[in-house]
């Protein structure tokens, strides 16, 4: 039965450009203060424009209500659970929106000088040694924007710090658990990439990675806890086999929600690694970013990190430009300090006992799962999961109803869907992350509509299979999206 | 829940842990605080910064005001807390202003598609070449130096691993404009893209129809930068470019030491299935209505895993709205204005302050400093509260006399009419001289 929600009247909303009309207007400018230029003139006529064809013209209150109208049409997790496997989807608090948008952090220039952004440098660097405590690494950059482009600042350390000893070597290996931007960051920092199979419990099968891990391999690129949610407890010998052949260790940290304050990468091996600070960190994910994608090394590839670096000297913060072996910049300025600003006041709120707690919590919560839905759902792997549990929809795509739909019709029962159909190693996926944002009230009223889900799928198949009702837009054919794409409006 | 987990205590739940793998101490790190002691924390950092002061700075982050509907909208809690829309029908919010804001870039851009975003400008235009290289089937870039050197530098990280040769090309001292004959020397049969930015790093509209015409001669893409997006309110979309890559700081985004904002990349029909990124697209739903969704994802790594154009993920979802939102408010006739408004605030000042250039130039400029350094000059400005241009030396050694200045219309008279009074007073040269 269908408790959380119920359905309510949503308004409709056209496109801006279909509810613009010529001469409105939703902007003030303050009366020039110097002469007026003639445009002609100043930039040669040639490269003058004529009006914006079609750009809109609304006014204040038709925009407002424009993007509110929208913003009715998402859910979020300011609505309720959002339980996607992988993408650690926990509360953003507000807080942190609020120190991010002081003045002197929101408008300094990354230009300005340094003896008036030492505030700024003071922040990344309290960023840069909290990270490090809690990785165990020895160094951290916080160049990179995102996730994938940490990994990819994490594979070129690896490529420079190799190509220094002699040979950047030729393969990343990936387990078949991986995201898919670890292999698509293999490739553009020139790697081959070689997939290795994940052994019968679902981690890395060390004996056949000593067999493969040879003089060509530059890294293994593995994710712990891995894509089901389990812990690679062969991570030490791992590292072994491949640091006696000279191959590195890479960890992508998306899942280190599980870990804060329970084990730390640089402890168990690791040599370079990213974190995904929209992910544990809890910064607002914002409909698909922006993100923060730190990397944490150990000493040896510290002189490789991107330039510049934050360096102490005589009692204030300076940029280090001067670093002969740094693989370059990989991004304009420093990072995505914004970001970096909301995810310190997160580390700030919690103290090292409250991100332990937070883990504990959010592993707690998929374990709790995991046990009351073993009974409806297939578990393709049984060892002990963390912060995440993945079910396949094997009894009931025995009836005709597989992940996705299954996913469709938690919808109606007023949740985000999990993670559907990832990883790849288990066939018709469904990847659960409750967080350690969720209470047992939320958690129960999921469970009670998985397992009613389960059942419908037993007594009425069609009716999971043609989900969801309680939506303003029913399911959206994304097939004729792809088959004649329509990526802008046209009058 | 210990009970239905089958765990005395929570402890437990990680048991199955090794020995060797756990942290047997507390981490090093000061207990929790509370909201009010977080604020004071930051407000404390934003005070070392040293706020209130005017700043000529520009140089690819512009001080621009930012409407209140802006944070009024990012700050609605849908948008903010939602993820990447891939389920379409929870997520039409998201969706649809990712569809408006392709549109906008393309109406903007003199495009046929945008895409939802890219990290930034600079990472904008490594993405740029790669996908000129994958058009083509040719490898070598050649960028202008008259490009922003931090961008330009991103794309020497990105195409050092790549096998991708870049090489850069000159400027002309008079004009501050793209050398020609130096591109047309430096063009080979191996080169898939030309890059060139304008405004350029300078603040000067470069030569983009001499530029296309030298590239697709000879085989090659052209790809147009920009990190000044107010300019396209004025300024001829790059109509002739095959891939524009941009940067919309410009765009009520905070500069925020430098992060983040939101990249595009926008380009022509035919080359669509090379594009990097997200894209959204029209459809409908079951019901016949009309609906979006993610869309040509088999370039994206989720699916394409290392055969992807890309290996971008996470975008700049919330960001691209900020600019989204100050397009709709701004629209066809404030954006007009506002551009009018920086042309004629950076040719004020630049009655006082000659530009080293002849090239024409929107809102900065090149000044060459009299008699003493500009980093000297600076450091005198601040005295008087007066962040000053920025000196060009460490990017460009023959400008080591020079500063690139910026008005925007934040830059009010009285405040350009300091900087001149200020920078006029020499004391420092006559000491210098004598």
């Amino acid at each position: 039965m269908i408790t959380k929600v119920r359905n309510h009247p949503s308004q409709n909303e056209a496109l801006l450009f279909e509810r613009s009309s010529p001469g409105k207007k939703a902007y003030q400018l303050p009366a020039l203060d110097v002469p007026p230029v003639d445009a002609a003139e100043a930039l040669g006529a040639a490269n003058v424009r004529a009006g914006i064809e079609g750009f809109p013209e609304v006014s204040e209150v038709e925009a407002i209500r424009h993007f509110t109208r929208l913003s009715t049409w998402n859910y979020a997790i300011d609505h309720g659970m959002y339980p996607l496997g992988s993408c650690t989807m926990k509360y953003n608090p507000r807080i942190n929106e609020l120190v991010a948008r002081i003045d002197g952090l929101a408008w300094s220039h990354p230009y300005q000088p340094e003896a008036l952004a030492q505030g700024s440098m003071e922040v990344m660097a309290r960023v840069e040694a909290a990270l490090a405590e809690i990785t165990g690494m020895d160094a951290v950059t916080l160049q990179p924007a995102a996730g994938a482009h940490g990994e990819l600042t994490g594979i070129l350390l690896i490529r420079a710090l190799l190509e220094k000893r002699g040979n950047p070597r030729k393969k990343i290996l990936i387990p078949d658990s991986a995201h898919g931007t670890n292999p698509a960051t293999a490739a553009i920092a020139g790697y081959m990439v070689q997939n290795i199979k994940s052994s019968d419990t679902g981690v890395l099968d060390v004996s056949a990675l000593d067999q493969i891990v040879d003089r060509d391999v530059a890294a293994l690129m593995v994710t712990n806890p891995n894509t089901l949610g389990v812990f690679e407890h062969n991570i030490i010998q791992a590292a072994e086999i491949l640091h006696k052949k000279g191959a590195m260790l890479y960890m992508d940290g998306a899942n280190m929600n599980a870990l804060v304050g329970i084990a730390r990468p640089g402890d168990f091996g690791v040599d370079v690694m990213h974190l995904n600070l929209h992910k544990t960190f809890s910064t607002p994910h914002g409909g698909g970013g922006p993100g923060a994608g730190p990397v944490a090394v150990k000493k040896a590839f510290e002189p490789f990190l991107p330039a510049p670096r934050l360096k102490r000297s005589a009692r204030k913060w300076t940029w280090d430009y001067k670093r002969k072996h740094s693989i370059g910049r990989v991004k304009a300025f420093y990072g995505n300090f914004g970001v970096l600003v909301r995810a310190l006041a997160y580390i700030l709120a919690h103290g090292g006992e409250g991100l332990r707690n937070a883990t504990v919590d959010a592993v707690l919560n998929a374990v709790y799962i995991r046990k009351q839905l073993e009974p409806y759902f297939d578990l393709p792997y049984s060892s002990p999961n963390m912060h995440e549990v993945v079910f396949s929809d094997h009894r009931q795509a025995a009836l005709g109803v597989h992940t996705g739909d299954i996913a469709k019709r938690l919808i109606d029962y007023g949740f985000h869907p999990y993670t559907v159909s990832f990883p790849l190693i288990v066939h018709g996926a469904l990847m659960i992350e409750p967080t350690e944002t969720e209470g047992k009230l939320e958690l129960d009223e999921f469970v009670g509509a998985m397992i009613s889900i389960a059942k419908e799928a037993e007594t009425e198949p069609q009716l999971v299979k043609n989900a969801p009702y309680g939506t303003r837009t029913s399911r959206v054919d994304e097939v004729a999206a792809a088959r004649k794409p329509v990526l802008r409006w046209k009058p | 829940m210990l009970e239905v987990c089958g765990v005395a205590s929570p402890e437990e739940l990680f048991s199955h842990l090794p020995e060797a793998v756990r942290l047997a101490r507390p981490l090093n790190l000061p207990p929790g605080i509370s909201e009010y002691e977080i604020v004071d924390y930051f407000r404390a950092r934003a005070d070392e910064n040293l706020a209130g002061f005017t700043s000529f700075l520009g140089a690819g982050v512009y001080r621009h005001f930012r409407p209140v509907l802006v944070d009024t909208v990012v700050s609605r809690g849908e948008f903010l807390t939602s993820y990447t829309p891939y389920q379409a029908e929870i997520a039409q919010g998201t969706l649809t202003t990712i569809f408006e804001f392709q549109t906008m870039i393309c109406q903007l851009t003199g495009m046929d598609v945008a895409n939802a975003s890219m990290y930034d400008g600079s990472t904008a235009v490594p993405e740029a070449a790669m996908m000129a290289a994958r058009v083509t089937g040719k490898g070598r870039a050649l960028i202008a130096r008259s490009a922003h050197p931090e961008y330009r530098e991103v794309l020497r990280t990105y195409a050092r691993y790549q096998g991708m040769p870049v090489e850069e090309f000159g400027y002309l001292s008079e004009t501050g404009t793209i050398d020609l004959e130096d591109l047309e020397r430096k063009m080979d049969s191996l080169t898939g893209a030309v890059i060139i930015q304008s405004p350029n790093f300078f603040g000067i509209v470069d030569q983009v129809k001499a530029a296309a015409e030298i590239a697709h001669r000879r085989g090659a893409l052209l790809v147009v930068v920009f990190t000044e997006a107010v300019s396209l309110g004025i300024l001829e979309p790059p109509a002739e470019a095959d891939i524009v890559a941009g940067e919309l700081q410009s765009f009520a985004i905070s500069p925020s030491y430098g992060g983040p904002y939101a990249g595009i990349i926008a380009t022509k029909e035919k080359f669509i299935r090379q594009m990097p990124g997200r894209l959204v697209g029209q459809t409908v739903d079951s019901r016949g209505n009309r609906a979006f969704c993610l869309t040509l994802a088999t370039r994206e790594q989720h699916i394409r895993r290392e055969k992807a154009t890309s290996n971008i993920c996470t975008n700049q979802a919330l960001i691209a709205l900020m600019a989204a939102v100050f397009m709709t408010v701004y629209g066809k006739q404030g954006l007009r204005e506002l551009a009018e408004q920086n042309l004629a605030k950076a040719h004020y000042l630049a009655a006082k302050f000659p530009p080293r250039f002849q090239g024409k130039f929107f809102n900065e400029f090149v000044a060459r400093v009299e008699g003493r350094t500009p980093e000297e000059l600076n450091r005198a400005l601040l005295k008087h509260k007066i962040i000053g241009g920025l000196p060009l030396g460490r990017f460009y050694p023959e400008l080591a006399d020079s500063m690139l200045l910026c008005a925007t219309e934040m830059s009010r008279r009285t405040d350009m009419d300091a900087l001149v009074a200020q920078s006029a007073t020499l004391p420092a040269a006559k000491e210098v001289l004598a």
